[in-house]
Order: structure tokens, then sequence, then C-alpha cells
């Protein structure tokens, strides 16, 4: 049969998102359509069920001034695509990849469907190699590679916006060329005032020219928000594998997602899961979160640095449980830190970093810098253990050691963590053996010999 | 065969009209990509259709066709060292992207040499011959286990394709049936055994805190439930790579991508200390990673555990990794909702927990058909949300499983690998495993596991009262009970899985380690007792090299643990005996 078909007075009836129409053409399920209103308004949309008599479409915008009378669908006959070219960086779009920026459109050399195909577990290479994110707590302790997901589990209030911020505006490749390393950046709900901080941050630092930023507002409807993740996916894979470039994707806020997935799973009467969420989130997530990663043969790699406010602090929560399931590994962000006045506010003993082990150490890193970073893993969780012990017997009740760690806990935060600027890796690592000097070196057995005469002797 | 066409479709779930009759569980294909899909539900002239991939494009009208067989996989020897879908479809050699309508697996050359005769009777699961892998092990020629008959006949050795028969037999009724090297079985029925054995025995993981504290049995259970965070791919894959097995099964349901890519990259390049061959050339590996469809996810499990009961009919050891459980779980959930049925605890279908128990039942220690003894070892990670041990899956998986490695939290943020909890977990089998150590030289095995695990459980219940008064305010010999159990962890619980000597500790490696490790216990009790103050003890200059032992000394190196162990007498015996060290203890105190 052929594409663009158009179905004119057959819709019957409207209930959320969701049009029913009499089922004239003949379409398969996914592909995507686009319904225009009286209001002469075209709106996004894809056939989510088809019966022999019915054809169930998923209207993806606003369907607020919609009516039966006047409704024409067009049936584009494949699923939503987006058309990319060269020059995306440096220009902003809007939730569905519409420029925004006044400029010229995008020259579109081809189209990808925006759903994306699973990539093939053997087709894909082991992220490997470091990103410098100019952020101590994930740097040394956490250290971000190059086709991972890492999200941050942040609380509202906390300073994660200015963090992303720093991050864009900070990353690089330590070991690539400047022109290699590309950021997309998603916001998905964001306030007005956020998204012009965003910008306007990103253009201070001289960071735009190589950022794709993508816009959905708070005041945008919640379907065009399941979509904005995945038109920015689709430009940074289209960077990535086309364009070999190394690219960040930085999304944020993923609970404002799916707390819209939560919204249209319930317009559909879907039988709710935790917390109202539909039963799939997890599966629904994966399909986002696992477009990360590098590809045999491909010289670009995708990486996804994820922001996600916990709703009540709460890491529990369906939606951080199953992002840390499916992610690897978590940037925590706390806010008794914050209060004390540590920023970032980076709590590491919650955070983890699973492929760590694969893009530090000699050949990316430095030698000693799996070594020390387990080292000041260890010291930390007991200066905390210590500090609990502390708040109830008080300082003097106890031990020297004791006494030390706590020292070492309280330095930790203070010199390590916290940051004023940017720190480069080499200033990271410093910082740590300086911590380390002061705790009693039997007890440091996650070091070698070796490692504590090179630095730890006394100067 | 029967065609059926579709009437209403929805996600990976259709409803189709028959013409001519279908039967449930039958596979069918789907459309012009041939999809591959399983009747779950049969209406008057309706059936419902569970679809295994990606249904975009389906549309009412398109047709559906029968195959009269259940969904089915097809198990042979060139399983071995390669890694398939959850349908078992080869994802190598394929796209770079996962598309719908993938082939299953194309026939493989293999060396097949006769040790049977035409005329004679052979019955299910005997051998018909040899089956030899390019530079690989040797397999069987398993005749399928349903099918009895008289030989009348059988190729001459040479390389043939593993689809094509090599001998053929004739049945009671009459019937010809040829038999290749490799056979197709239904993937939810179990595979017939002569009988299950008892175990006495327990399958070597090669982790310090699972074979010394919690042990699991050849052709055991164990679940590892861990909220996300704590270890549990980690721990599966040190386990994959260290187990005493002569297969493993890896499956990766539902789980990230870049671990299998992970995974794929270094199995092949590690060896298998106890054959010297490839570790990759005794795994098969299974994976649907999170993004992949949600229905190949659900029976991606039953492939597993086939792939594995067919290599234990070849009289092998098979260990499974199942990462994991809950995933294949929520798929459960996510198609049963789509059909409609009516949600029982957490959402999940009200047979979740027989299912379950119909896969960890199929775990066992068995006679083959033809005689022989193998074995399947499942052992399957439990993701629950929240880290709540008292989700369904996690509990109803307790009531199936016989060894419980329960990750904590805690530990897994003081970067305590493996994060075995001590006190949560537990192997109801450990007892039994007392004779099986003192054959492989540890006579203290059993004893010394109860003192570990008594210390750990001292220490938990000190530390809440050192919380209120103080560390120093205890009794000299409670503070030594704290600075044991310390040692307890780290000198021989916590393993590197990333440093090249520790990452798989053998028999003698852990009795040796056991033994130093109790001998200190020993030692410093002696001393305490003696008036030696607690914390003279733990300054010891000994310490650091008995907590650094598992990843100094490697497997083949015991001569080392000596020096260790005697270094540990020598020390102890300056700290105790001298009267007036005894004075300043005792000054000190």
């Amino acid at each position: 049969m052929k594409p663009r078909l158009l179905a004119e007075g057959c819709a019957t009836r409207l209930a959320g998102p969701l049009l029913f129409l009499k089922r004239t053409v003949d379409v398969g399920l996914n592909e995507a359509v686009e319904v225009k209103g009286a209001d002469g308004r075209t709106r996004l949309g894809r056939v989510a069920a088809a019966d022999e008599e019915t054809l169930t479409i998923e209207v993806l915008e606003n369907t607020a001034g919609l009516g039966l009378a006047d409704v024409v669908v067009r049936f584009v006959g494949q699923p939503l695509e987006f058309a990319l070219g060269p020059g995306i960086l440096g220009r902003v779009f809007d939730g569905v990849g519409r420029v925004i920026d006044g400029g010229p459109p995008i020259p579109a050399r081809e189209a990808y469907p925006i759903e994306g195909l699973p990539w093939n577990p053997v087709a894909r290479g082991v992220p490997r190699d470091f990103i410098e994110t100019g952020v101590s707590a994930i740097d040394l302790m956490n250290s971000l590679v190059r086709g991972q997901k890492l999200p941050i589990f942040s609380g509202g209030g906390l300073p994660h916006d200015r963090m992303a911020a720093d991050i864009a505006t900070n990353a690089r490749l330590p070991r690539g060329a400047a022109g290699d390393f590309a950021i997309v950046f998603a916001g998905m709900g964001l306030p007005h005032d956020s998204a012009e901080f965003f910008r306007r941050r990103l253009e201070q630092g001289g960071a735009l020219e190589r950022t794709a930023l993508f816009l959905n507002l708070a005041a945008d409807s919640s379907t065009q928000r399941l979509l904005t993740p995945r038109y920015a996916l689709t430009a940074a894979e289209y960077l990535a594998f086309v364009e070999g470039k190394h690219v960040l994707a930085i999304l944020t806020d993923m609970t404002n997602y799916c707390e819209a997935l939560r919204e249209v799973s319930s317009s559909k009467g879907e039988i709710p899961s935790r917390k109202g969420f539909p039963g799939y989130l997890y599966s629904d997530l994966a399909t986002l979160y696992e477009r990360a990663g590098c590809v045999h043969g491909a010289k670009g790699t995708l990486t996804q640095l994820s922001i996600l406010t916990m709703p009540s602090d709460d890491i529990t929560h369906p939606i951080p449980d199953l992002t840390g399931y499916i992610t690897e590994g978590q940037i925590v962000l706390s806010r008794d830190l914050d209060r004390r006045g540590v920023n970032p506010p980076v709590n590491v003993l919650p955070s983890l970093s699973r492929l760590m082990k694969d893009g530090t150490g000699e050949r990316y890193t430095h030698r000693d810098h799996p070594a020390l970073a387990s080292q000041l893993y260890s010291a930390y969780a007991r200066a905390v253990q210590t500090r609990v012990l502390a708040a109830v017997v008080g300082e003097d009740g106890l031990s020297e050691a004791d006494r030390r760690y706590l020292a070492f806990g309280e330095g930790f935060e203070r010199n390590l963590v916290h940051q004023a600027g940017a720190r480069s890796f080499a200033e990271s690592m410093e910082a740590g053996w300086r911590l380390l000097k002061g705790l009693p070196h039997a007890e440091l057995t996650r070091l070698s010999d070796e490692q504590i005469a090179r630095y730890l002797a006394k100067a | 065969m029967s065609m059926a066409a579709i009437r209403w479709i929805s996600g990976p779930v259709l409803r189709a009209t028959v013409r001519g009759p279908f039967f449930l569980r039958e596979c069918v294909r789907v459309g012009p990509r041939h999809l591959l899909g399983e009747v779950v539900r049969i209406d008057g002239d309706e059936i419902t259709v569970q679809v295994y991939e990606d249904t975009t494009g389906l549309r009412p009208g398109t047709l559906i066709e029968g195959e009269g067989n259940p969904l089915a996989i097809r198990v042979g020897p060139a399983l071995l060292g390669n890694i398939y879908d959850g349908l078992l479809r080869p994802l190598t050699g394929i796209d770079a992207r996962v598309t719908a309508g993938a082939r299953p697996a194309p026939a493989a050359r293999l060396a097949f040499r006769p040790s049977r005769k035409a005329g004679a009777t052979v019955r299910g699961g005997e051998s018909l011959g040899e089956v030899s892998l390019p530079g690989r092990r040797t397999l069987a020629c398993l005749v399928p286990p349903d099918l009895e008959g008289e030989l009348v006949a059988i190729q001459e050795a040479g390389e043939y394709d593993d689809t094509q028969p090599v001998a053929s037999v004739r049945t009671a009724d009459g019937r010809e049936v040829g038999v290749a090297m490799s056979h197709a079985w239904p993937v939810r029925v179990p595979r017939p055994v002569a009988r299950r054995l008892p175990t006495r025995e327990p399958l070597v993981t090669g982790q310090r805190i699972l074979d010394a504290l919690f042990p699991v049995a050849l052709g055991g259970k164990a679940a590892i439930p861990g909220g996300f965070g704590t270890g549990k791919t980690v721990l599966l894959e040190a386990l994959a790579k260290g187990c005493a097995a002569d297969v493993i099964v890896y499956l990766g349901c539902g789980e990230r991508g870049n671990e299998m890519a992970g995974v794929l990259e270094e199995l092949p390049q590690l060896v298998d200390p106890r054959t010297e061959r490839k570790l990759m050339e005794r795994t098969v590996i299974i994976a649907n990673t999170s993004n992949m469809p949600v229905a190949a996810r659900e029976a991606s499990i039953y492939s597993a555990i086939t792939v594995a009961e067919y290599f234990r009919d070849q009289g092998l050891h098979v260990a499974l990794m199942a990462d994991s459980t809950s995933r294949w779980a929520e798929a459960l959930r996510e198609v049963s909702g789509r059909f409609g049925e009516l949600p029982g605890e957490g959402g999940y279908p009200a047979y979740l927990s027989s299912r379950l128990a119909e896969f960890y039942e199929r775990a066992a220690l068995v006679e083959t058909l033809s005689g022989s003894r193998g074995s399947v070892t499942v052992m399957g990670a439990i993701s629950p949300p929240s880290g709540d041990f008292s989700e369904p899956v996690t509990s109803h998986t307790k009531r199936y499983v016989r060894a419980f490695w329960a990750l904590d939290v805690k530990r897994a943020q003081a970067r305590f690998y493996p994060a075995v909890h001590p006190l949560q977990s537990y192997s109801e089998d450990a007892a039994e495993f007392a004779p099986w150590w003192s054959e492989n030289g540890n006579t203290q095995w059993l004893e010394l596991r109860r003192r570990f695990l008594t210390l750990l459980d001292e220490q938990s219940r000190l530390e809440r009262m050192a919380k209120i008064i103080g560390k120093d305010a205890l009794p000299a010999r409670q503070q030594l009970t704290l600075a044991c159990a310390d040692l307890v962890n780290e000198a021989f619980l916590r393993q590197n899985a990333f440093a090249p000597k520790d990452r798989v500790a053998g028999p003698a490696k852990q009795a040796a380690m056991m033994r130093i490790t109790g001998r200190f216990i020993e030692l410093s009790t002696q001393a305490v007792a003696a008036g030696v103050a607690p914390d003279r003890i733990t300054r010891l200059a000994c310490l650091r090299p008995l907590a650094r032992m598992g990843e100094e000394i490697g497997d083949g190196e015991m001569e080392k643990f000596d020096a260790v162990a005697s270094a540990l007498e020598t020390e102890f015996h300056d700290l105790i005996p001298a009267p007036e060290a005894r004075d300043e203890a005792a000054a000190a105190g």
C-alpha cells in the first residue's frame, strides 16, 4: 500500500491523548501520523493499536482544541523519524527536533527513526577511556568512561543544574582532539528560567558551539516530553556513529520524563504498578539509557549523563531505583553536604561508577589511580562510621586512630569533594594523596608497600 | 499447517481469527518477516498470540502460520563458545542493530565418528558417536530423549552439517527418524533423566565467602538478591569465570548491553586454569538486553535451562547463571498485563510462584538416561525494587533455593566485595560438605566456618554496644572479638575480582587462608587471656601481610603461606611469654 494516506471525518472518539478512528486505511502498528484539527495545528502521533474496525492513535502533543468533526489524519507509512545532517552543533531545537533559534533549518541528509533499534550486544565495544569532567568526586572517585551511562541522583533545590552546566562547559577528552567532542543537551519539562540559565551558561562558557540543545519546557505537553529524549538521542547517535564524534548526552530532568509517562499511561487506562507508574517503566527507560555505548568499527562513542531529582530525596523511589538498575552506576548528591557548603555536594559513598575499572589505570589515567580511589573509599567509609560514634560518645571517647579518621573525613569533604573551580585530573590525584598522609600507614591495606613509600613517606 | 489472520494488535500481543486447529503453546510465525510467537490462549475461533519480536508494521489481516510444534530450540555441541538471543538465534554474523525476523543458527560443520553399528537398539539420551568441535573438546552425538528404536543406518566418520541426519532410527511403530548431531527440544519441557541423585558435594565457586561460609551443592540452587550497585553482576561474572563446572550457561536477561560486551571481550582472553583451555570454549551466552523485545525475555530463561540440561545429558557439570530473574518476572508481569490477567501480589500474575518453582526445580544432580553423572547448578540474581527482600520475587525464590547469598548495600558502599552479607545469607546444605572438604585438604572446614560465623555475629552485636559506650570501654576480650572479626572480613572474605591472583581461589588456597586466619584468632585469644592488651595485637606487623595475602599469593604459591604463618607464630611468641611484657600490660590495664 502507498504511504501518505489521508483519513478525513472518520474520528469517533477523543479521550485524553487517544484518538479513535474508523479504520478506512490499511496501516501498521507504531507508524507515525500527523493529526490536523480545526485549529489548523499539526500534531504528531502514532498508531497504538489496530483492529478490524478501529484504529487507536496516540497523539503525542496537546490535544486541546481538537474536535471530532474536522480532524484530518495523514498517515506517514513509517515510524517517527528525525531528519539530520551536518551543522546541528550550536543549534537550539524544541522538544520534537524543530529549530527554534531563528536560524535556517538543518540541511537534512538522512532521516533516522527516533525509537532507534537495539544494538546487538556482539556489535558493542567495551567502553574504555576516560572523560574528564573537572569534578574530583567524579574523575577521581567515580570516573566517567566513554560509552557509559552515569546518572546524577539529585533532589529538589540541590545545585544539579549548575553542576550539569559546569560539566557541559569543562568536560574534555584528555587523550583526544577538542573537535572530536560534542554535547547533546536535552531539557525535559524545564521551567523557563532554567532553560534560559542553560542557554546563557553554555554561551558564556563557549560551549554552545559544540552543543546541540533540545528544550522541552514545563509548559509544553507531557506527551511531547516523551519524544524529547528520543529526538535528542537520535541526534546524539547521528553525531557519534555517523559523524564520528565522542558525544556526551546530558538529559535533565528524567523525573519529569517519568511523570509524563505516568500521566500518559493513566490516560490510556493501563494497570498501574508501583506508585502509579506503568509496569513497563523499566523497559521504557531502558530504551533510552541503552542507547549509550561504543560500537565496533565506529569512531565515535555516546556517553550519557542523565540527571534526575529523587522525589522527597528517596533513593528507593521507582524512578531512581529502576534507573540505577539500568545505568552503570550513579552519582548521588546530598542535601547534608549542600547545607554545609560543600560544592558540588557529591556523597561518594552511595555513588558508584561500574565501568571505572575499564577506563582508569595505567593506560587511561594513572597507574595508581584505582588503588588510590579504593583506599580513599574505604577510609572515608570508616570516617563516616566514626562520625556516628563520635556523635554518641563524644570526640574524647575516641581512640587516637579514630580521631585521625575523623579529621580525614572532614578534610575529604572540604578539600577533595569541595572545589571552587574545575580541577584537572592530576590536581585531584594530588589532593587524594595529601589526605591519606594523615592516616596510620599500617591500616592502608588497599595500597601496596611501594605506593605507600612513593606517595606517603614523610617529606 | 494451520493459518490465522490478525484481528487486533497492540504491542507484543495480538488476537487472530483461526482457519484450522491450533494448540496451546504452539509456535507460530507472524507476517511476511516470519516473526516468532507463541499461542497463549484459545477462545472459540480466536487465538491470542504473544510475539517475541518488535511488532511495528503489523496490521489487521496479516497472516499467521502455525508450526505444529511447541516453541522449541535446537541444541547441539556447536552451541559452545557462542552467543545467542533469548530464543537461541545467533547474535554473531548479523547486523549491528537487532531487527525483527532473526533466523535460527545456520548449520555448523562438525566432525562425527560413529561408535554404534546399524542393527543395534538405541534409546533416548544414548550416544551414537563422538562429535569434535574444531580444535576443542569432544562431545557425544545424543539420541533425542524421546526417541527409541533400532538403528537402521549410521554414517561413517567424517564432517557433516550438524542439522543433517547422521543416523536413522526405526521406532516401534515403524517410522524411520533421522538423528542429527543437534536436535530440537521444546523449551518449556524438562529433559528427562534416569533419576535424581542426592548431593554431598559442593560446587567450588572460587569465591571464598561462598565456598567457606555459604556453599552451594553440585546440582543445587542459589539466589543472589541485591539492590543496584551491590555487585550482583560482578559476582556472577566472577562465578562464570572461576567456578569448577564443565560448561557455563550465562544468561543476561534484561540487563545492560555494555555488560554483555564486557563478558564477550573478556572471556575469549581468559584461560581456564583447570583445563588450560579458553574460558569461552566452555561457555554459552544467551543475551536479551533490557532494550530488546520484552516477550523474548520471558522465554530466554527457558532457553537457557534447556541448553544447560542438554550439556548435563552429555554427562557434564553445568552451571547456569541467570542475571537477573527479576527482569524475567517483570517481563512476565508486563505480558500478563497486556493479556488483561488479574494481577496478584506486587502486580505480578498469580502464577509467578509456580513458574519460579518450575524453573528452579530443573536444577539437579542426576544420573542421565545413558547412565552417566551430570548436573545443572542454577545461580539466579534477583534485583529487588528498593533493595527490599520482602518483595514477591525474592520471597518466592527463597522457598525454592537452598543457598541464599544476600548482597548488602553497606558492604558495597565501603567497596567490600563480594558484598555478601554474612548474617542474612545462608546455605542449607553446608553441614553435608565437611567430608568433601576433609578429602580436599581442609579437615577443620566445618569448625572454622562455625567460628567465623560466630565471630561475625558477635561483631554485629558488639558494634551496636560500642556505639553507645565507646569501643575503648569494652572489655579486652570483646575488643579482641571486634579485631578478629575485622581480620576475617579483610583477610579472608574480601576478594578482589580484578586482581589477577585473587580473582579465583582454589580449594588449597582457601584452606591455607582459612587455617592462617583461624590460627590468628586462636593465638590472639591466648595472648589476651595471658594479659596482652588488644591494641598491641592490632599493631602487630604481621597483620598487613595477612590482610593482603589474598591479592599477593596466587593459587600455585602455597609455600608463601608458610612464611605468613611462621611470621605470625614468631610475633605472637614474642608477644606472650616474657614476664615483663605481662607486667607492662598489667600496668597499662
